[in-house]
């Protein structure tokens, strides 16, 4: 069924069609309304999610920040506190999408078979992945909005653009969710979410997370700067350090392709493994 | 753009009648095929389900009867043939379809993370129904599956008849003109099969059109008015329950267990006695009109088999009949 849903009228409807995107109802949201209630009896996963990057923030920032002292960060000298907070608030919006959308759809693709159920309904495969997706970047959205109360606190935001990394961080969200949900129809046991730890882990250390790209050698700095979570850590860096320039429209633009096509994969993923 | 929320079900009129039954059908399939890969599960049917009538495909394991039921159910793309479900084309117009249908899938997919009322509502939401509709359909629903008392509990402790009346009652929240039932009672005990046949017999007489699948006799006897034998992925037989029966087999049978290993060996000595013997590893099966006049015969003939039951003809033979082999085994 690779036909978009029927009854779509306009450029809107024109474009879905050209898309090579599997049908959907467009109703995704009832999707994300069903994980709103499922999730309000586990509750505590939300505290966690939101203790993980604080607690980072506490240890390296101003536990490590105080050993450090100043670094240059956009071409000028701040707190360290105030160069990593940004990149902890970019790597939380990554692990809580990345969590949920594998994990989690994990469990119900292959055991639940939720999406079973729900592709009898007039939902299609577009509106399962578009509907896990939107789940997984909201979360990240509260998460994020949380840690940005916290750092302010703990005096790491420094310019009023700072309320701009709460979009920023749900766009990381959206990329990181995407490409994992997709990542994710392809596992075969538990077992495989090793590979996501093998790729997570690395890019959380090493995306001009918690030292400046410059340190790298130039060799390095060609494929620390081809990650996601460098174009996410240096969008949200620049936003909250209030640098706004030129670079930031490379970031936005490499996580909105980044999660475009994460999100049409997933979808044609779905289509392939459950409607065959 | 949401999909319209489904109309009034079905129709009113309950079961088949000559009116109904010229009208447009709810199921039309003319060589439809379902292949996997090089396997073709479903070989070229023909079906026509009409509207209000409980159509049943009847068949062993592996026959193609989920196979055919998703092609219906418009989440399984057919291979080739042609397919009509409400008049639409599952191509074309899944949605919309779907809309219109109840699917009860062969193991239940009941959304454990959520209470039982909130799995009725849930569902119906997947159909774009509105809030307040949804929870009054939910107590309906959970009246007519006798499950009211269990409304706030978890799925998961629930009885195995208890989640299929559930997946029943989720199933029926958008009110579908046809409820799609896969292997209905498989795996329930007797009793809970009871209690489902009963709750499916009142759907019927408020004239939902029901599609089943089973490979229990029994069942297919008892709920449908119309069905086909299905094996290997082809329609062998079709129509109702007792013309079935009348056609393919005799009015009674006549069941013998002989003190042997190998029933094939006593063929000769009842040969002539019934119309045409079948043998199964433990028992011969002699197709007669009169089971009573055929028992006189063995003993006239001084044959003293360890059992001999007489009985009336069922679909199974009907199968056995057709296929050469049981349906359960
Ligand atoms: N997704 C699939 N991929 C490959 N083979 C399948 C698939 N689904 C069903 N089959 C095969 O098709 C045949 C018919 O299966 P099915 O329609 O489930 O039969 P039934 O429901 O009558 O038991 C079986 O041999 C089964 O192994
Ligand atoms: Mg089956």
């Amino acid at each position: 069924m690779a036909a978009p849903a029927q009854g779509r009228v306009g450029v809107a409807g024109r474009l879905a069609r050209a898309l090579p995107v599997p049908a959907g109802a467009g109703m995704a949201r009832m999707l994300v309304e069903r994980n709103y209630r499922s999730f309000r009896r586990t509750w505590v996963i939300i505290v966690s999610g939101f203790f993980e990057p604080v607690f980072f923030l506490f240890a390296m920032g101003v536990g490590i920040g105080s050993l450090v002292g100043d670094v240059e960060a956009d071409g000028r000298l701040v707190p360290y506190v105030v160069f990593v907070a940004p990149a902890l608030l970019a790597a939380s919006a990554m692990n809580g999408a990345v969590f949920d959308s594998t994990t989690n759809v994990f469990f119900k693709l292959k055991y639940a078979k939720l999406y079973d159920s729900v592709l009898a309904t007039p939902l299609g495969p577009r509106d399962v992945a578009v509907g896990e997706i939107a789940w997984a970047l909201l979360r990240g959205l509260v998460y994020s909005a949380a840690f940005l109360v916290v750092a302010a606190l703990a005096g790491a935001v420094t310019s009023p653009l700072a309320l701009l990394a709460v979009p920023a961080a749900t766009l990381i969200g959206w990329a990181f969710a995407s490409i994992g949900m997709a990542a994710t129809t392809y596992m075969r046991t538990w077992a495989d979410f090793d590979y996501v730890q093998l790729a997570i882990l690395p890019m959380f250390l090493f995306s001009a997370t918690f030292f400046p790209l410059e340190t790298y050698p130039p060799a390095l700095q060609g494929v620390v700067q081809a990650t996601p979570l460098f174009h996410g850590v240096a969008m949200v860096r620049d936003l909250m350090l209030g640098q706004v320039g030129a670079d930031l429209l490379v970031h936005v633009t490499y996580l909105v392709v980044l999660g475009l096509v994460g999100t049409a994969w997933t979808a044609r993923r779905i289509e392939r493994l459950l409607l065959r | 753009m949401p999909v319209e929320p489904p109309q009034v079900p079905a129709d009113p009129t309950g079961s088949p009648t000559y009116e109904s039954a010229t009208r447009e059908p709810m199921i039309r399939a003319r060589g439809l095929v379902k292949a996997f890969d090089d396997f073709t599960a479903v070989d070229g049917i023909d079906v026509e389900v009409r509207p209000g009538e409980a159509f049943g495909f009847l068949g062993p394991n592996g026959a193609g009867k989920s196979s055919t039921m998703r092609m219906i159910g418009c989440v399984s793309p057919p291979t080739a043939g042609e397919l009509t479900v409400l008049g639409m084309d599952p191509r074309t117009d899944g949605p919309r379809i779907r809309a219109g249908l109840g699917v009860v899938p062969q193991r239940d997919s009941l959304d454990e993370e959520l209470t039982v009322e909130e799995n009725i509502w849930v569902y119906g939401r997947y159909f774009g129904l509105p809030r307040r509709l949804v929870r009054e359909r939910a107590a309906e629903l959970l009246e007519f599956a006798q499950l009211t008392d269990r409304a706030r509990s978890v799925v998961e402790p629930l009885s195995g008849g208890m989640k299929r009346r559930l997946t029943i009652a989720r199933a029926l929240v958008n009110s579908p003109r046809i409820l799609l039932l896969d292997e209905p009672t498989t795996g329930l005990d007797p009793q809970a099969r009871h209690v489902l046949w009963d709750r499916l017999f009142r759907l019927k007489r408020e004239g939902v059109t029901l599609v089943l699948t089973t490979h229990y006799m029994d069942e297919a006897e008892q709920l449908c008015d119309r069905l086909v034998v299905m094996d290997h992925g082809r329609i062998v037989a079709e129509g109702s329950p007792s013309a079935l029966i009348a056609q393919h087999s005799t009015r009674e049978v006549l069941e013998l267990r002989f003190d042997t290993a190998d029933h094939a060996a006593r063929l000769g000595e009842v040969d002539g006695i019934a119309e045409r013997v079948e043998v199964l590893p433990d028992r011969l099966l002699l197709y007669t009109a009169d089971g009573e006049a055929a028992q006189s015969e063995l003993h006239r003939r001084g044959l003293e088999p360890l059992a001999a039951l007489v009985r009336r003809s069922t679909l199974e033979d009907v199968f056995l009949h057709l296929t050469g082999r049981t349906l359960v085994d």
